[in-house]
């Protein structure tokens, strides 16, 4: 079977050694150590799995490894900046948007997805955006407003 | 069909209801302790339940052995830093932020410097686990008390280092100091080159929740920064040297016994380790891939009894009572109840179905033997209890046994169970290298156990005035957790009567006391209108406890009961209940569209009263988390079952609350200082399903007596 031997992430070319189908997830996490990006349903029903691959969300659970060959893969490892904090970050932690914290990686990549197409999202959009990630702690109403708070903090705002 | 001969398995619910602490066996030494922390102080706090730790009082123990019963210690370093020793676990309840704030409040120390070290079975006390909302109660209240009686021993050295009086010194911020004589040092000075040990018995003076600085206020989740930036290790992200990957061969439906297995192609896969050990068969491999190809090349034949499905399981539970237990049949005999000839009587039956918690981080666990000693990571509101449980399974000692839990990817009840840990621990036990395995949802929807279903009888009799005069209750099969009504009644009959059952049950947040206030809440409903009563008024007529009649004033205010006027498609409901010391009343507003039975859930509000608040902020995320969870189980959430298969084992099969289903949520705390603080993450959940079912009703004029209320939309003609 055809193998996939590198894999841009994070800015850099990785080495890997992976079945062409295998599950972009279970490279991520089992040869590359990105553990931030999560197991929940296999199926892309929760969104805990989400990564960017050319700056958009997916579900790293369904892409076979061969798909993401070559294309830019951001995870969340990579959000913070030279230990700084993306917006998105400083906001779930200000609004507490979160309790066991296990979707929240999932959560803030698909965020970070929705923030590239629409600076400005109304509360309706976010929900019907991010209607595809499950947190069964039910955080949703203070992720709703972590949102609007980063898109906030993005155009200039005050934190 | 045979569904008599359904053998019940082993029953999980409501286990700490039973089951008492036991002696606690710790194998570190106070020396080894030191060892591993270096100098400084170490203060430990008498478990409350022992009294033979009141002989021996304050002061060092005479040897090196430590006290055997302990409820919680910490230690204070060289360098000032403050690390606690708990065997609660954080499941995402955010005790590790609450217990934080309780230390610092007491030590009087910078949050900054305070760590716990929580669930670790080789360093921390001995703790039953993490559920029923006892954290708060109990272990805030130990840690409270070891931390004050830190502050009191450092103040001590300083008083003797200065030769001073130690009654005038302040502490604070993590130094003591002498406003008189103006000296000063940090905790970490004062201790440098000691080696303090000191136990202190279960009764000190403790700051009033009046004074609380630190608790009482808002403080975001520790760590926080960690979980945003996904650098923390949850147990199905830890990793080992050489580690494989496990994955286990189910059997085709529950109950099954194996008939036959040949694993002759899974051994010739390069890597894979196979394990066939009784009815245990699973593959350990170097990828999760390679794991899964491998199980799946394992031919497996079973056997089992025809069993009952989702579709009949009322009937079952009812007619197949638990003759085992001591409350026997229900009685035939029928109560006089006197009514005046002007009252009423009134009779219904409610139902809840068997749902999931489905934690988004699934059963995980990574083992690693080192000769005869095993090393388990794993997530589980029982440390404890799984190394005994590893132990057991591995004829070995519990001292050879360590299990380490990371905060976990929440729990809800669900984790009360080692299954992953032994799983992971036979396979690394084959294959002599580390093991890993973490259940598919799949799994996690099948293997692991549900919220018990049940039936519930409820008859009562209400006299002209209103008042209750009679009440019966009957619980089959679900439990007995908030099975007492708090109203007044003459005459009360209350009885949890077990049944066979056939999926494998256990705790869930709130237990039974969501299926019993469904049900309580409900029917109050029914006799409010009945009595031609709001629904409020009638529950205050026949409510004396004044905390309840104060979160039920306080819901009903907030949410304008009695200005809220139904239209067309709209309804409203409020229900409240005691449960865990908690104290709760909610109200909804439904919007209902009569042709095509959808149901939207508009507006929650929730007032919530749990003695002296430790951490308002945490609070409210648990009270909106709760309604958020209890929508599901209310409105939508199932399991299908049918002959020892699970039908929906899928999140794109098994609905839980998303986004779109959010409603406005309000919360109402009411803070009382002058009570002992309670535990929070269940109680609020009970309110959910009576209030937005009556709501159901006031829009439409139809009850629905069956959790979940609209799976496919509202049954309404």
């Amino acid at each position: 079977m055809a193998r996939v031997t590198s894999l841009l992430v994070n800015g850099s070319s990785r080495r890997v050694d992976a079945d062409s189908q295998s599950s972009l997830l279970s490279v991520l996490r089992e040869q590359l150590d990105l553990t931030g990006t999560k197991y929940g349903c296999g199926e892309g029903q929760c969104g805990a799995c989400t990564v960017l691959i050319d700056g958009a969300p997916h579900r790293s659970c369904l892409i076979p490894v061969a798909e993401a060959e070559g294309k830019p893969i951001t995870t969340i490892e990579d959000l913070a900046k030279d230990g700084r904090l993306h917006p998105l970050q400083e906001a779930f932690l200000a609004e507490d948007a979160m309790q066991c914290a296990y979707c929240t990686s999932g959560m803030i990549m698909s965020a970070a997805g929705l923030l590239r197409t629409d600076s400005n999202p109304s509360e309706n959009k976010i929900k019907d955006y991010l209607d595809g990630n499950i947190c069964r702690c039910g955080a949703y109403p203070r992720i709703v407003a972590a949102v609007q708070r980063a898109a906030h903090m993005m155009k200039g705002g005050t934190r | 069909m045979s569904t008599n001969q359904i053998v019940p398995l082993s029953i999980e619910p409501e286990r700490y209801e039973f089951r008492e602490a036991r002696a606690y066996v710790l194998e570190l030494t106070r020396r080894d302790l030191f060892k591993f922390l270096g100098a400084g102080a170490l203060v430990l706090c008498a478990s409350p339940k022992t009294s033979a730790l009141q002989e021996s009082g304050r002061g060092q123990h005479r040897n090196d052995s430590m006290p055997k019963e302990i409820g919680a210690w910490l230690h204070i370093g060289e360098d000032g830093k403050v690390t606690v020793f708990t065997g609660k676990v954080e499941v995402g309840q955010n005790i590790r932020t609450s217990l934080t704030q309780a230390v610092a409040e007491e030590l009087h120390a910078p949050v900054s410097q305070i760590e716990l070290l929580m669930g670790d079975t080789l360093l921390v006390p001995f703790d039953m686990g993490t559920f029923g909302s006892r954290t708060t109660p109990t272990m805030n209240l130990q840690l409270r008390k070891v931390s004050a009686a830190a502050c009191d021993l450092l103040k001590d050295i300083a008083a003797k280092t200065w030769n001073v009086e130690s009654t005038h010194l302040v502490a604070a911020g993590g130094k003591i100091s002498d406003p008189i004589s103006k000296n000063s040092a940090s905790y970490g000075e004062l201790l440098r080159g000691r080696e303090l040990a000191q136990l202190i018995p279960d009764q000190d003076p403790l700051l009033p929740a009046t004074e609380w600085k630190v608790a009482g206020k808002p403080l975001a989740k520790v760590g926080g920064r960690d979980f945003v930036t996904g650098v923390h290790k949850y147990p199905s992200d830890q990793k080992r040297p050489g580690m494989l990957y496990g994955k286990i061969v189910r059997p085709s439906k529950s109950q099954a016994t194996l008939i036959s297995v040949e694993t002759s192609a899974a051994e010739k896969m390069p890597g894979v380790v196979v394990v066939h050990d009784g009815e245990f068969i699973g593959v350990a491999a170097p990828s999760e891939e390679l794991a899964t190809r491998a199980a799946a090349a394992i031919k497996t034949e079973w056997k089992a009894e025809l069993q009952p499905s989702s579709k009949n399981i009322f009937e079952y539970l009812r007619n197949n009572l638990d003759a085992r237990d001591g409350s026997g049949s229900p009685s035939k005999e029928v109560p006089s109840v006197q009514t005046d000839g002007r009252g009423f009587q009134n009779s219904a039956t409610y139902t809840v179905a068997y749902i999931a918690h489905t934690p988004l981080e699934p059963r995980a666990a990574l083992a690693e033997w080192n000769g005869d000693k095993l090393t388990v990571w794993t997530g589980t509101q029982r440390p404890f209890d799984v190394r005994e449980g590893l132990a057991s399974a591995f004829r070995i000692p519990q001292e050879s046994v360590h299990v380490l839990m990371p905060d976990t990817g929440s729990a809800y009840g669900g984790k009360h169970t080692g299954e992953a840990a032994i799983e992971a621990a036979r396979l690394a036990r084959a294959a002599k290298k580390p093991v890993k395995i973490v259940w598919t949802r799949k799994e996690e929807f099948t293997w692991a156990y549900f919220r018990p279903a049940g039936v519930i009888d409820i008859r009562a009799a209400v006299d002209a005035n209103g008042q209750i005069e009679y009440w019966e209750f009957t619980n089959f099969n679900s439990g007995g957790s908030g099975l007492s009504t708090p109203y007044a009644a003459e005459v009360r009959r209350e009885r949890f009567q077990p049944t066979k059952y056939p999926l494998r049950q256990g705790s869930y947040r709130g237990l039974a006391a969501t299926a019993n206030h469904f049900a309580r809440e409900s029917f109050m409903d029914e006799l409010a209108h009945q009595a031609k009563l709001d629904p409020l008024e009638f529950r205050l007529k026949n409510l004396k406890d004044d905390r309840l009649r104060a979160v039920f004033g306080a819901a009903a205010k907030k949410f304008g009961w009695a200005s809220a006027k139904k239209s067309p498609g709209r309804g409203f409901g409020i229900v409240g209940g005691v449960e865990k010391g908690g104290y709760v009343a909610t109200c909804a507003e439904v919007a209902v569209d009569k042709s095509t039975g959808s149901v939207r859930v508009v507006r929650l509000v929730t007032a919530f009263e749990c003695g002296a608040i430790v951490n308002p902020d945490g609070l409210r995320n648990q009270v909106e988390g709760a309604n958020i969870m209890g929508l599901g189980g209310a409105l939508f959430e199932a399991i299908e079952f049918e002959d020892g298969r699970i039908l929906n084992a899928a999140f794109s099969k098994y609905r839980v609350p998303r986004f779109k289903d959010v409603p406005a949520i309000e919360t109402v705390l009411i803070d009382r200082k002058d009570l002992p603080s309670a535990g929070a993450g269940e109680t609020p959940i009970v309110g959910v399903a009576p209030a937005i079912g009556n709501a159901i009703f006031d829009a439409t004029g139809v009850r629905f007596r069956s959790l979940p209320m609209a799976p496919n939309g509202l049954k309404l003609s």
